[in-house]
């Protein structure tokens, strides 16, 4: 057995951390970046739960930002192992892994959010590629990103879910456009994208023609996966913002208040313990549905703790600290205002999956509950009400 | 700290359902002799924390709030918390070797003589005898010894002595009876000051409460579910309605953090100081979370099976009962929060 510990020190030892990206590089070619993936590319086939002792033996040494590469780390690279062909992993995934290439996600549609499998942009065969035309919304990072996974439409005669296509989309590709569309909190973190007869070579195709959609399911349940909360510590995150405002201001408490804190003590505790139990779990080698309950309790914590906060702070919570358009790279909930906390929080439970469709599915595939009668899966796409 | 089961938790869990599950339904005295039987003696679970020398299994409270899940699944009208995680606890940190390798060979059930919820009761010591009363105390009705906590310390009186009487009060929970104790001149054996060994035994039955609370949530969530799977109304299964669908969403991910939260506190009341911070905050956590979540899971189930719901043939209330009586006992959930807040250094309004 391989002894990662050891490994890292060794890596650790005789590698040079002055220029961030050829350590990064290096370190992937050494088999550290993710050590479950299998050796070549970027891993070891070890256990997952070893990445927990390279992580610390590396701690300090340059790393990539886990925000910023987010959705190539958390939905792109896992589909690419999975599907990809060997020439498409050893394109893809080093420089995903090393933040040297962003990735973003082309799924959501004006027309095609919840009912992902309902979107239109249309694929269409031209030589030895494909051309492309639709529009994409909600696309987190589009104005950073390198590369996009794409969910297309290559056939509207068949019934939506067999009708689709995976793709990697060049970004850099004539006839992307990407258009900044501001939120609710005065910035952009996402974008429209409009795809104009964009050429995508065949070899940008993952999986089969047809066979979208299973590719996608592997990309949707990496995404409900990707545990939230991460590894906080106790009482860290957005819990321990609003328990340093009681601590630091005597004046804001109110017995009320005080309550409804050690209630979203208790129900913050509750959900990361959930966590650290679901990523056991996972080390253990039996992942169970517990990531989708930690997904949904955060979502509503989130809320719940910032408008908490805002209360408490009264007339200061009713100043905002900024409202200038910002294109930015990353969620900020530690460096911003209180306001600005409350109002992308209530992001936290449509970005991923809404909580509504989050419960459908806990509903139908955790607890078995008969689906919903629908009249949309076996009519060809193109007759469906839209 | 592992969240997760043992293989060994996984074992005792199916020989536990082997012989739980043929139990189904209590009787209404609320104690089954045979079942307290073959748990003691056949599977000697009452010993399961008691110390290899003095005849128990050495196991720790992790294993104790496994057997307390199915208990709590299978509504089971025996004595364990009381017994074999309070009692066996107060007589550990006592530093006792007379009663504990007796009920770890189940010769002898010992209770805690103190009220199930409330503050503690007032017994005076007059020359070595107890004279008092204490109200509503769980899991003293099919005792051989109460463990009482008299003038500072913790006396052992056998119960059918000279002196006590035990009086069963209709309770809410018919499945876990209460007594009032009148102690009249009961003669009594000291065994060792009472602060830490309660102090320990309420810490452990706290912390152990909330994987009966598991137990509890469990069975109403997978018989709602079971239920609204096959009851048809309107032409489909209840269950495929949404309004349906979302509300068990919701029990199921807080069931699925009592699981989480439960063998947390099993696990951080295993430690060699069953009594602090760190155990009393995990104890306090259980409490403010899976005493409320098996209420909810518990109302769910009476008010998504409809009219059988809120018959007195369907289980339901007895799993109601249950739940609303273990969120009060041993302190509320408001009370935990309020515990949590102290230990945690976040101080009331009002207060500096
Ligand atoms: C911050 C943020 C970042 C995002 N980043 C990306 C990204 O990078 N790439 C990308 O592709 N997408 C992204 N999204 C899009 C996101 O995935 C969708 O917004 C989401 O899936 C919901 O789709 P929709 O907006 O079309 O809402 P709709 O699907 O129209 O839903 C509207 C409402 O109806 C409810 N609803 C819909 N169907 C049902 C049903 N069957 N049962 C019950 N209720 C239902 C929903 O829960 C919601 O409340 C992002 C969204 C946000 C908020």
């Amino acid at each position: 057995m391989t002894d990662v510990r050891e490994l890292a020190r060794a890596f650790r030892a005789s590698v040079p951390t002055d220029d961030p990206v050829e350590f990064l590089r290096a370190r992937f070619d050494a088999g550290l970046a993710w050590v479950h993936y299998p050796a070549g590319l970027g891993g070891l086939g070890l256990p997952r739960e070893q990445q927990a002792i390279v992580d610390e033996e590396l701690a300090g040494t340059p790393s990539n930002d886990p925000r910023r590469i987010g959705i190539g780390l958390g939905m792109a690279a896992p589909t690419v192992l999975r599907h990809g062909t060997p020439e498409q992993r050893r394109r893809f995934l080093r420089p995903l892994w090393t933040g040297e290439e962003l990735w973003c996600q082309l799924f959501s549609e004006p027309g095609a959010g919840s009912d992902l499998a309902g979107l239109a942009t249309r694929a269409v065969r031209d030589g030895d590629g494909w051309r492309v035309t639709g529009q994409k919304v909600w696309t987190s990072m589009a104005h950073r990103a390198r590369w996009a996974i794409l969910l297309a439409r290559t056939d509207p005669d068949l019934p939506k879910h067999r009708g689709l296509t995976y793709f990697v989309c060049d970004m850099t590709a004539p006839g992307v456009d990407v258009r900044p569309l501001r939120q609710l909190t005065g910035e952009a973190e996402f974008n429209e994208v409009f795809l104009t007869d964009v050429f995508l070579p065949d070899d940008l195709r993952l999986g089969a023609v047809g066979e979208g959609w299973a590719v996608a399911r592997t990309t949707l349940m990496n995404e409900r996966v990707s545990i939230g909360g991460g590894s906080l510590p106790r009482g860290g995150g957005l819990i321990g913002m609003l328990t340093s405002l009681w601590t630091d201001r005597p004046d804001v408490r109110t017995a009320a208040a005080h309550d409804e804190m050690m209630r979203l003590w208790v129900a913050a505790e509750a959900a990361r313990l959930t966590g650290v139990r679901a990523r056991q779990q996972l080390a253990a080698g039996d992942p169970g549905p517990e990531g989708s309950a930690v997904k949904l309790a955060f979502a509503e914590l989130a809320q719940r703790i910032t408008g908490l906060e805002l209360e408490l702070r009264g007339a200061e919570g009713l100043r905002h600290d900024d409202w200038t358009m910002r294109h930015g790279e990353a969620v900020d909930f530690e460096g911003r205002s209180p306001t600005y906390r409350w109002l992308r929080a209530k992001g936290t439970s449509i970005e991923g999956g809404t909580s509504e469709i989050l419960r459908n599915i806990i509903a139908e595939r955790v607890l078995g509950l008969p689906a919903e009668p629908r009249t949309d899966t076996t009519v060809p796409w193109r007759e469906l009400p839209r | 700290m592992n969240l997760l089961y043992s293989q060994d938790e996984e074992a005792l869990r199916d020989s536990l359902r082997d012989l739980l599950r043929t139990r189904a339904g209590s009787p209404d005295d609320g104690f089954d002799a045979e079942v307290w039987r073959l748990l003691t003696v056949e599977l000697g679970v009452t010993g399961l924390v008691i110390p290899e020398k003095l005849g128990g299994a050495g196991a720790s409270l992790r294993e104790a709030a496994l057997v307390m899940e199915e208990l709590g699944r299978f509504l089971t009208p025996v004595p364990y918390l009381g017994c074999a995680v309070m009692a066996v606890t107060a007589l550990r940190v006592a530093g006792d070797t007379a009663i504990l390798p007796r009920i770890a060979d189940g010769s002898v059930c010992a209770a805690l003589a103190v009220p199930f919820a409330g503050p503690a009761g007032d017994v005076r010591v007059t020359d070595g005898t107890l004279t008092g009363r204490l109200e509503s105390v769980a899991d003293a009705l099919a005792a051989d010894v109460l463990l009482v906590p008299a003038g500072g310390d913790l006396y052992e009186v056998a119960a059918d002595g000279p002196g006590v009487t035990r009086t069963p009060v209709v309770s809410l929970d018919v499945t876990r009876p209460l007594v009032d104790v009148a102690l009249s001149a009961a003669p009594g054996r000291r065994i060792g000051p009472a602060r830490p060994a309660l102090g320990a035994a309420r810490t452990a039955g706290a912390a152990l409460l909330a994987s009966e609370q598991l137990g509890v949530a469990e069975w109403c969530l997978d018989t709602t579910v079971e239920y609204a799977r096959t009851r048809i109304q309107f032409g489909r299964p209840i269950g495929s309605f949404q309004a349906i669908k979302h509300r068990l969403a919701d029990v199921w991910v807080s069931v699925t953090q009592s699981r989480a939260v439960a063998r947390f506190a099993a696990g951080a009341v295993s430690g060699a100081d069953p009594d602090g911070a760190e155990p009393r905050l995990a104890a306090a956590l259980a409490q403010a979370h899976c005493g409320p979540v098996a209420v909810r899971a518990a109302e769910e189930c009476v008010q998504l099976h409809g009219g059988i719901g809120f018959t007195w043939e369907h289980p339901a209330h007895l799993y109601l009962k249950r739940a609303k009586t273990t969120s009060i006992a041993l302190g509320t959930a408001a009370a935990h929060r309020r515990q949590l807040a102290g230990l945690l250094g976040l101080t009331p309004a009002g207060t500096p």
